[in-house]
């Protein structure tokens, strides 16, 4: 037997010269991409100095330990004009928090009310909420910002001639006074309410339990009421049994005492949770409708009411399709709260606005106004994937 | 999201930017033609369109001075109506070359922002506007009161500045946007409205429904020296745009106006002479034309023809001269000589 080497030589694929290797090429381009990035940054940012030193303008972060000097309309932490920018700026992080957070729950239970309204078998439910959701949906945010500080400000009367009390409560242009607690006795009574949360949960996980194991029905409501009632009431009488409120009062100009929710925040909050609640119905009509017709049918051969199929059967299944899509429109929400500039509601761009007008700091302003979204957005990410992944199906 | 979005661009603008050279910004006006003027664009008085759509005012007017000077062409302006925010960025990054946009002269503004301010066009200082059934008389009054205020302004520190010096408290409401300010106030959102006293005036005349309802009360919390602003690296430029302005100033003060500059210039003055460029080399120490001043005043007449015409008392904001007039009649108005 001979082998002719000459011809299996032949047969071999021809040795390709390097730079037309595939491989090598990837290697190559992926090293000119990343020097190119490199580059362009390095431009960006020596340019912005150079450019920057020339014209004589102030460059950098250290502005910051200044004293503000300006004042601030609402905040939860406290806050002068004697204190420093970064504070500034830590009042309108948190006043753009607060906003986002409160807008999230309510846009949060709005849309999923909306969306299960929308599929109702009653027409008329059904179509109230088809309107609400097209009216909503296609009105850009910022018209309603207005529209809704315009109606706040321009229907309900002044200072003044504040409505009310209602139960301590004035509602005028300026928002609503309301009363607050006024002694930390108080705090009893919120301890009282914590515990009682926490020894509900228990029994109802408990009833729960002894239901999936045993088919015994135990009420929890009874004794879950029971039981907010007396810890409520012993904490109440620990902390001394306060009776006294705080209340608002019209003196001057303006309201002293008690708590103010002002017209800024409400006409912010207002627009924002109803337009995003419009798309979170959308969200959760589709998440319901991609959930099989035979699931709806097997539930209901079993004898299981409407009510009773949503809950145990189509939402559970639905949550998983709802949850990626509403991840972004709580990111919307966040980033939308960005036009509270707009309609006076002191939110971290309008702070910052204020510092770069104080200070002339532009882009160190515009980076910080970057840096929070970025940072907000990236942690309702995080945790909204955690909790998809939490719900994901788990294959069994 | 307008502002943010000019401030991002401007922003983004600083980063791209080429060097530029000093005198560039002379060159640029005279090559594209025109003037490019950032103004206000919604301040009756200072700048504000009238009904054909043109821009009216006492800092439009500035801009047409110094496009007459450089061009020989007074309409050779392109307005670029500015928020209060967005100004300095817009002349940091070239976008306009001159603001002239009652802008207040500070060390800050001056200093760390790259600006010079050339002069001052209109002494001016903040003031409180409230509502007349409130009846408050004066500022010390005010202890407690809601205040709507733009931001972007020296306004909205002079207010803090002048609350924490009297030990009294406030409620500021910030707006981004002058328009959305004005209406809250006006519905009864804030108590005071604050901002330079030309500006309240303004207001009072052009944005509310009866001025009787409103009052502005008699005190000025602050010196608002209000003037045209260029950019530090240009020293040439600086110089024409101040001495456009110097020359209106010097022209009321000689008694030349619009009306009378061509009678004039066979005067024999040798003041008069060099003012108008008959008397040739003040011109060329600028590298413009020896008529700037000549066309200047000729196209849009001297300071108190300016003056009269954009806030003076035949106008609705009827402003008497006061410390606006010139130094020879008890006022502020001193220009360097022409020489």
């Amino acid at each position: 037997m001979t082998i002719d080497t000459g011809e299996s030589e032949a047969l071999q694929p021809a040795k390709a010269v390097f730079y037309n290797d595939p491989k090598v090429r990837a290697v190559f381009w992926q090293i000119v991409a990343v020097v190119g990035v490199i580059a362009m940054f390095w431009f960006l940012i020596h340019n912005t100095i150079t450019n920057l030193d020339r014209q004589n303008i102030a460059s950098g972060f250290s502005f910051m330990d200044l004293e503000a000097g300006f004042a601030i309309g609402e905040g939860m932490v406290t806050y002068t004009p004697a204190n420093t920018y970064w504070r500034a700026i830590l009042v309108g992080l948190l006043n753009t928090i607060k906003v986002a957070v409160i807008g999230i729950v309510f846009a949060t239970i709005i849309g999923s009310v909306v969306g299960v309204m929308r599929l109702s078998p009653n027409w008329l439910v059904a179509r109230l909420a088809t309107v609400y959701i097209e009216s909503l949906r296609n009105v850009p945010l910022l018209l309603q910002l207005f529209f809704w500080y315009a109606l706040i400000v321009g229907i309900l009367p002044r200072a003044k001639e504040a409505y009310g009390p209602f139960l301590g409560v004035y509602l005028s242009n300026r928002g609503f006074n309301i009363p607050l607690p006024d002694t930390w006795g108080y705090m009893g009574l919120l301890a009282g309410f914590l515990i009682a949360l926490v020894a509900v949960m228990w029994l109802r996980r408990r009833n729960k339990k002894i239901h999936d194991e045993t088919g015994e029905i135990k009420n929890t409501l009874g004794p879950g009421m029971l039981i907010f009632a007396v810890v409520m009431m012993v904490g109440w009488l620990a902390g001394g049994a306060p009776t006294t409120l705080d209340s608002p009062e019209f003196k001057g100009f303006s309201f002293t005492g008690g708590g103010e929710v002002t017209s800024e925040f409400l006409a912010l909050w207002l627009g924002l949770t109803l337009y995003t609640a419009a798309f979170i119905a959308e969200i959760v009509r589709s998440g319901i409708e991609a959930v099989s017709k035979g699931q709806w049918e097997a539930a209901r051969s079993l004898g299981l009411k409407r009510g009773q199929i949503l809950r145990f059967i189509v939402l559970p299944q639905a949550l998983r399709v709802i949850i990626p899509p509403t991840t972004s429109q709580y990111l919307n929400l966040t980033k939308n709260s960005s036009l509270a500039v707009a309609i006076g509601y002191p939110d971290i761009v309008g702070v910052t606005n204020t510092t770069i007008n104080q200070s002339g700091q532009a882009i160190e302003g515009i980076a910080i106004i970057m840096a929070v979204y970025l940072t907000l957005s990236l942690s309702i990410s995080l945790f909204m994937n955690w909790y998809n992944t939490k719900l994901a199906l788990v294959e069994r | 999201m307008q502002s943010l979005k000019v401030i991002g661009l401007a922003a983004g603008a600083v980063m791209l930017a080429g060097q530029a050279f000093a005198g560039a910004t002379l060159d640029a006006v005279m090559d594209r033609g025109a003037v490019r003027c950032g103004v206000s664009g919604s301040l009756a008085g200072f700048s504000i369109p009238d009904s054909q759509g043109k821009m009216q005012g006492l800092d439009a007017d500035i801009c047409r001075a110094v496009a007459a000077a450089v061009l020989g062409d007074a309409e050779a302006v392109e307005f670029v109506p500015l928020s209060a925010q967005q100004r300095f960025t817009a002349l940091q990054s070239g976008e306009v070359d001159v603001l002239s946009r009652n802008t207040t002269w500070t060390l800050t503004r001056d200093t760390a922002l790259g600006l010079n301010f050339t002069n001052v066009t209109f002494y001016d200082g903040q003031g409180f506007m409230v509502r007349t059934d409130l009846g408050v008389t004066n500022a010390s009054e005010l202890d407690g009161a809601a205040i709507c205020v733009q931001t972007g302004t020296t306004t909205e520190k002079n207010l803090t500045d002048y609350f924490r010096a009297t030990g009294m408290t406030f409620d500021p409401v910030v707006f981004e946007g002058f328009e959305e300010s004005v209406t809250a106030f006006v519905a009864g959102r804030c108590d005071v409205y604050t901002t330079d006293a030309s500006g309240l005036a303004s207001i009072r005349v052009s944005n509310v429904e009866n001025p009787d309802d409103y009052v502005i009360l008699p005190d000025i919390i602050s010196k608002e020296p209000l003037g045209p602003v260029t950019r530090n690296d240009d020293d040439e430029w600086f110089d024409v745009v101040k001495w456009t302005v110097n020359a209106l100033l010097n022209a009321e003060e000689m008694g030349i106006s619009s009306a009378n500059v061509d009678e004039m210039l066979t005067s024999d003055d040798p003041n008069i002479q060099r003012l108008l460029g008959v008397a040739p080399g003040m011109g060329e120490s600028m590298k413009i034309n020896e008529e700037w001043a000549y066309n200047a005043i000729k196209q849009v007449g001297n300071y108190s023809e300016i003056f009269e015409r954009s806030v003076g008392t035949d106008t609705p904001l009827g402003f008497q001269r006061g410390v606006n007039a010139l130094w020879t009649n008890g006022g502020l108005m001193y220009a360097p000589p022409i020489r």
